[in-house]
């Protein structure tokens, strides 16, 4: 008993504040990936919905849709990318009011590790689900019929898009789950603002179908401007100015989201 | 007051939104010792610990551990103390061992230390055989001893345990009482906070009794036993109704009454029984008598009654 219960005689580290925020960064990140591997039940349940909704959309309701000179599928499954990460999103608000709720977020905060580094490693595991979830879309998608048009590149660089934006979405949500102590409410809470998100966009049909109003909103989102740089990235066409567009939104969402995100963690103390 | 107190509170106030949780609270915890802070569900134990585990800001007042000031110097704070709040905080789907090894890393041990350090309170804790089942599996006993190695794994020289116990069984909780004797006299400063009068009277040195945010009193068990006087005489009833009435009948002693029984504080020895059988001549026959030493549980009631009905509740150290 007594090495273990003499006090300070463990050796402890001083590192910098950089080097301490990049190691934490690892730790947390690698704890929420094995929580999440010995909890498969929650990446099923975050590959059911897209898939639910790539198999209404292709075979329910993708008859009654028509886009003029390409199949329908083909259209479809870029707003199924940007609907997966949209919502792979929401975990990050789950995962952290889980953390809340069991103390483990108020452990972490009397320990002398990086305050970034508690954010980072949530939205970094997330990010590794979005990308699981996300190829297995893809997978999904050429299944049923899906083909892309512009060369694998191009591709390559929507998904690239697509994550991008799930990452920037995921900072957007640390305020929810920081703020809630009960994960079902996290979800409760940020299931409102996916549906606005997603179905108030070009995801699944044209912009030019809804009444005017709903265009102006559905326009100037960053769900459409993502969608709208992946389908010529899918379908060919021009794609630059899009693209643009859809980085700054993501960047700008990421820039702002961390600020308050952080701001939101200092404040926890108050 | 120690000559060089590890924990120093001084005149803590904090607020949550109108409700008041701390009302000036001071108090020291020496090198070396266990405070017990005791009070009441709401009476701002919870808070206190947060504060000194700088996990809480107070909006008044300082609060120092080894010298450091918990806000200022927060960062220097956590490399000296060891927390466990209310509730075990590991991770359920991570083992034993992985969430043993992530405090360690995340407490600023190197990857070897870390390792030599977590089998180490493993098998101290009786949890080297279950080191690799996720923690889901365990019972609140395992947890909880779980939860309490983390809080030591970069051998803190001070330790705050928010309610140790609360919602163990009994062999567990004795278990927690062993390890925590163990810690100190291996030399750790703990504040410990408690609802159980026994526990405190176990474990601690010292202890702190708060209601409402406020000190009511402050000294070792022993001394606070002293005050309440040198036995308890405790009565039982075959029924609340006699109860009631033998309370009437002894109201000059100031007996308190649960149910069938009655407690009469403050009297002294054999002598008191013979008093108070006397007095209830005539009255209710009661089933059993019993002559007890007076816990900390009498001391409680007896300070917080008193510092309910007077004004000032003497919050002076």
């Amino acid at each position: 008993m007594t090495s273990v219960a003499k006090p300070g005689t463990a050796r402890t580290e001083r590192p910098g504040w950089l080097w301490m925020a990049v190691t934490d960064t690892v730790d947390v990140t690698w704890r929420n990936l094995l929580s999440m591997a010995r909890t498969p039940q929650v990446l099923l349940f975050s590959l059911i919905q897209p898939v639910l909704f790539v198999l209404l959309f292709r075979y329910a309701f993708g008859g009654a849709i028509k886009i003029p000179g390409i199949p329908y599928i083909d259209y479809l499954m870029p707003g199924i990318f940007a609907q997966t990460v949209a919502f792979g999103a929401l975990g990050t608000a789950v995962g952290l009011s889980t953390d809340v709720r069991s103390g483990l977020l108020e452990r972490f905060r009397t320990l002398p590790m990086s305050r970034l580094a508690i954010l980072a490693g949530r939205t970094f595991a997330d990010l590794a689900r979005n990308l699981v979830v996300l190829l297995f879309m893809v997978g999904m998608g050429f299944a049923v019929g899906f083909r892309i048009h512009a060369g694998v590149p191009a591709f390559l660089g929507a998904l690239g898009l697509v994550v991008l934006f799930g990452y920037a979405l995921s900072w957007a949500f640390v305020s929810l789950g920081l703020r809630l102590s009960n994960p079902e409410a996290a979800q409760a809470a940020g299931v409102p603002i996916m549906f606005l998100l997603v179905f108030a966009s070009s995801a699944f049909v044209p912009l030019s179908t809804m009444p005017g109003w709903l265009q102006t909103v559905a326009g100037h989102q960053p769900l459409t401007a993502l969608v709208a740089a992946l389908r010529p990235l899918v379908l060919g066409g021009p794609t630059a100015s899009y693209v643009l567009v859809s980085l700054a939104w993501s960047g700008g969402m990421l820039v702002v989201f961390v600020a308050l995100a952080l701001r939101q963690y200092q404040s926890l103390n108050r | 007051m120690a000559d060089n107190p590890v924990i120093v509170a001084r005149g803590l106030q904090k607020k949550y939104g109108s409700t008041v949780a701390l009302d000036g609270l001071s108090f020291d915890v020496p090198a070396g010792s266990v405070t017990g802070l005791l009070g009441p569900n709401g009476s701002g134990k919870t808070t206190t610990v947060a504060i000194f585990s700088t996990s809480l800001r107070p909006q008044g007042g300082e609060a120092t551990v080894c010298g450091f000031d918990v806000v200022s110097q927060a960062a220097e704070v956590r490399r000296q103390i060891g927390f466990a709040g209310q509730f075990a905080a590991v991770d359920p789907n991570l083992t034993g061992r992985e969430n043993l090894r992530l405090i360690g890393r995340l407490s600023r041990l190197s990857r070897p230390t870390a390792r030599q350090r977590c089998d180490e309170l493993l098998e101290v804790f009786g949890l080297t055989a279950a080191a690799g089942r996720t923690v889901r599996t365990y019972s609140g006993g395992m947890r909880r001893r779980l939860d309490i190695a983390a809080a030591l794994v970069h051998q803190p020289p001070v330790l705050f345990l928010d309610e140790p116990t609360t919602g163990l069984d009994p062999e567990s909780r004795r278990q927690v009482w062993q390890m925590v004797g163990d810690l100190v006299r291996g030399g750790s400063t703990m504040l410990l906070t408690t609802q159980y009068l026994e526990e405190a009277d176990a474990l601690a040195d010292q202890v702190v009794i708060i209601d409402r945010g406020r000190l009511i009193e402050q000294g070792t068990p022993h001394a606070l036993r002293q005050r309440v006087g040198t036995a308890v005489v405790r009565l039982t009833f075959g029924d609340e109704n006699s109860a009631v009435k033998a309370e009437r009948m002894l109201a000059g002693s100031s007996p308190e009454r649960h149910g069938a029984t009655l407690q009469i504080p403050g009297a002294e020895g054999s002598s008191a029984v013979v008093r108070v059988i006397r007095a209830l001549d005539g009255g209710p026959d009661p089933v059993a008598v019993e002559i007890r030493e007076p816990t900390l549980d009498d001391v409680f009631l007896s300070l917080t009654s008193k510092a309910l009905i007077g004004k000032s509740a003497g919050g002076a150290t």
